[in-house]
């Protein structure tokens, strides 16, 4: 089986970024799991600069927070586990980067955007929640969940 | 070659060892998740369930009585205060409501329109109005018609007759209650012939501008038996009834020091009102204004700014001072202090005014074995908030309630000691309506949102504190039932003001004769 044109510490770096960025989805899902009063409705209602509009839009609908909230407590989850085992890998990675794009819509790192709640460090347009979706583009691009990862039992017949 | 494809879908020992390589970081995750759960359910449960306070009892909304009777109003004085009373009863100018909708229109957080629609209907008209500048009396004509809430193009309906003078209007047979929203030189006066006339009252603070018309205005309440409320919309404010029951749970320990403070920093917030363009002697009927004070010739000034001089206000003890003073006594039931001492000074706005600009009171309880310090600038913003000094831990209260426990708390001692509580951090936050965000306009609006005054929240929804000050006096007078701001809290509010602006204006230390009811 041609595993990769990694080299092992390539590899091993890889699989370490992977592991460390899932964990940090998964708690950040745990968290809200476990907080029965979460809801994203001020999250979205706090959005800024373009697409604020859509956002608040959202918050309005109290149907449409209810299945934000869902998406966002077990996607954040199973994203988290996605990437901690490297199972379903290429799935976990491409819907972080849309999950996490998204608050990057809503929370733009604009200079002049003044959030009411406390959100991800930033460096002026950069932010926190920008780096995580280009990392997870790196984890994209150099897959390892078919190495290292549920994925290499998973895949076993196609490779 | 079948035989060789079957080994490779084989799974080994190796891909075993790969696949599973990371498992083991998920044990550690859920180590770690278990001992944060477990942390902070000790940490719940040592503090809401050791001190028997139970957060999650909303307060819960209560609507007026379907078969209540339709009460008819006079309101006396619409000026700003008397205008926001009047939207909080349900009915704004025309105009006004277009440029709520306007503002709806170009910022979705603009929600004075929407609030407004959805406000509840206190089941009242409004028959009389008095105010003795014309443009003001004619602005009050105009909302109390706007019973449909509507834009200029709506359907109007008059129902209000307008006064020139407040004693006509409290003989009128169509008028059950008044709204008193004048300068404070005329409140005294006119809540006594209101009263007198049978009429219920509704009267902003400071209660009196002296003391002796405290002690007659209590005298006529009493002995008419009508319903008073005062103005302290903060009675309202759902974090307050919350602090009590800290309080009653004994949270903070002994309590030694309160220190409340105001903090403004802009022009209107000092009381420099705008000059209405169209003013003069003409159009106001400066006369009665100054009947129950000091004669002084026709001033601008003087009309629209009154609150800066003592023969129209009460300066910052009898406008501001009342508001922090309120929300503590009906926290704490402090009622008359033993003592006042009081300084300041006109050091910002030399603009001829009389009342200082920087006010600092200190109030004595020796019986509570506690102080009551008010501090005020009108030239800076600078937030410090209510805050309540315990043995065991310090309350910040506002709209938002903090507790945060004291390093040297003998009751906390062991959570301080075993990491459970911390000095630095609130072990109790009480945050009623925390998913609202909104946009609220003027700097003085801010001010007073922050400190309760302009809403609280109740199951969640944004409510005007005013707008349900008004509501619990109009049921109270409905069920024959006393208000929560009733005569009895109005005139201890009073006296505690008068006696900070006597030991200020007379420069001395000014005591309450308890047993006598004098100061001295």
């Amino acid at each position: 089986m041609k595993e990769n044109n990694l080299s092992n510490r390539q590899l091993l770096v890889l699989v370490i970024a992977r592991v460390l960025m899932g964990w940090y989805c998964l708690y950040e899902g745990m968290v809200k799991v476990m907080n029965p009063n979460w809801s994203s409705f001020a999250y979205l209602n706090d959005s800024q600069g373009w697409f604020a509009g859509i956002f608040k839009a959202m918050a309005s609908n109290p149907g449409l927070v209810s299945v934000v909230d869902f998406l966002n407590e077990w996607g954040l989850v199973a994203i988290g586990l996605g990437l901690i085992l490297g199972l379903l890998t290429r799935v976990a990675t491409i819907s972080g980067v849309v999950l996490i794009s998204l608050y990057c819509l809503s929370h733009p790192s604009l200079i002049e955007a003044n959030y009411m709640l406390p959100s991800s460090e930033t460096a002026m347009w950069v932010g926190k929640n920008l780096i995580f979706v280009f990392l997870l583009l790196i984890l994209l691009l150099f897959p390892t969940g078919h190495i290292i990862g549920l994925d290499r039992l998973l895949f076993k017949k196609k490779n | 070659m079948a035989e060789e494809k079957k080994q490779s879908n084989k799974i080994n020992r190796r891909d075993a060892l790969k696949g599973f390589a990371t498992l083991p970081v998920l044990g550690a995750f859920g180590y770690g998740m278990y001992k944060k759960w477990n942390a902070e359910r000790l940490k719940k449960h040592s503090i809401t369930n050791e001190l028997g306070l139970d957060f999650s009892a909303e307060s819960t909304f209560q609507p007026i009585a379907a078969d209540g009777k339709t009460l008819r109003l006079g309101i006396i004085g619409y000026g700003i205060r008397g205008r926001q009373l009047m939207q909080a009863a349900g009915f704004a100018k025309p105009e006004l409501i277009d440029e709520w909708k306007k503002g709806a229109q170009q910022n979705s957080n603009d929600r004075r329109y929407q609030d407004f629609l959805e406000q509840e209907h206190l089941n009242i008209t409004i028959n009389g109005v008095c105010d003795l500048f014309d443009v003001f009396a004619d602005d009050a004509m105009r909302a109390a018609a706007n019973v449909n809430r509507e834009g200029t193009n709506g359907k109007m309906n008059p129902t209000a007759k307008r006064y020139r003078r407040y004693t006509d209007l409290l003989q009128a047979d169509d008028i059950d209650a008044v709204i008193i929203a004048t300068p404070d030189h005329w409140h005294a006066q006119m809540a006594i012939d209101a009263a007198h006339a049978g009429k219920h009252i509704y009267v902003e603070k400071g209660l009196t501008r002296t003391v002796d018309e405290a002690f007659a205005l209590r005298k006529a309440i009493k002995e008419t038996g009508v319903i008073m409320q005062l103005g302290h919309q903060g009675r309202q404010t759902d974090s307050y009834n919350k602090a009590r029951e800290i309080i009653e749970k004994n949270v903070l320990g002994k309590i030694s020091l309160i220190e409340v403070c105001t903090n403004r920093n802009d022009p209107n917030g000092a009381w420099v009102y705008d000059i209405h363009p169209e003013g003069n002697p003409s159009t106001i009927d400066w006369a009665q204004f100054i009947e129950p004070t000091n004669p002084h010739p026709f001033s601008l000034e003087r009309f629209f700014r009154w609150r800066c001089w003592w023969d129209y206000g009460t300066g910052l003890g009898g406008d501001l001072l009342t508001h922090e003073y309120d929300a503590i006594n009906q926290v704490l039931k402090l009622g008359i202090p033993h003592s006042a001492v009081a300084s300041g000074g006109v050091y910002f706005y030399k603009d001829g005014r009389e009342v200082p600009d920087v006010f600092q009171a200190v109030f004595e309880y020796p019986e509570r074995d506690l102080t009551f310090m008010y501090s005020a600038s009108l030239s800076s913003e600078y937030f410090r908030g209510k805050v309540m000094m315990g043995h065991d831990a310090a309350m910040e209260m506002e709209n938002v309630l903090t507790v945060y426990p004291d390093r040297r708390s003998t009751r906390y001692k062991e959570q301080l000691e075993a990491g459970i509580l911390d000095p630095e951090k609130p072990m109790i936050s009480y945050i009623p309506g925390q998913s609202q965000v909104d946009a609220v306009t003027s700097a003085t609006e801010q001010y007073f949102a922050k400190r309760g005054l302009l809403y609280t929240y109740i199951q969640g929804k944004r409510f005007d504190t005013t707008h349900l000050h008004i509501k619990e006096w109009l049921e109270c007078i409905r069920q024959g039932k006393q208000p929560s701001c009733d005569i009895d809290q109005g005139f201890q509010e009073a006296i505690t003001a008068h006696m900070a602006t006597i030991a200020y204006r007379e420069n001395r230390k000014v005591f309450w004769d308890a047993e006598n009811e004098k100061i001295v």
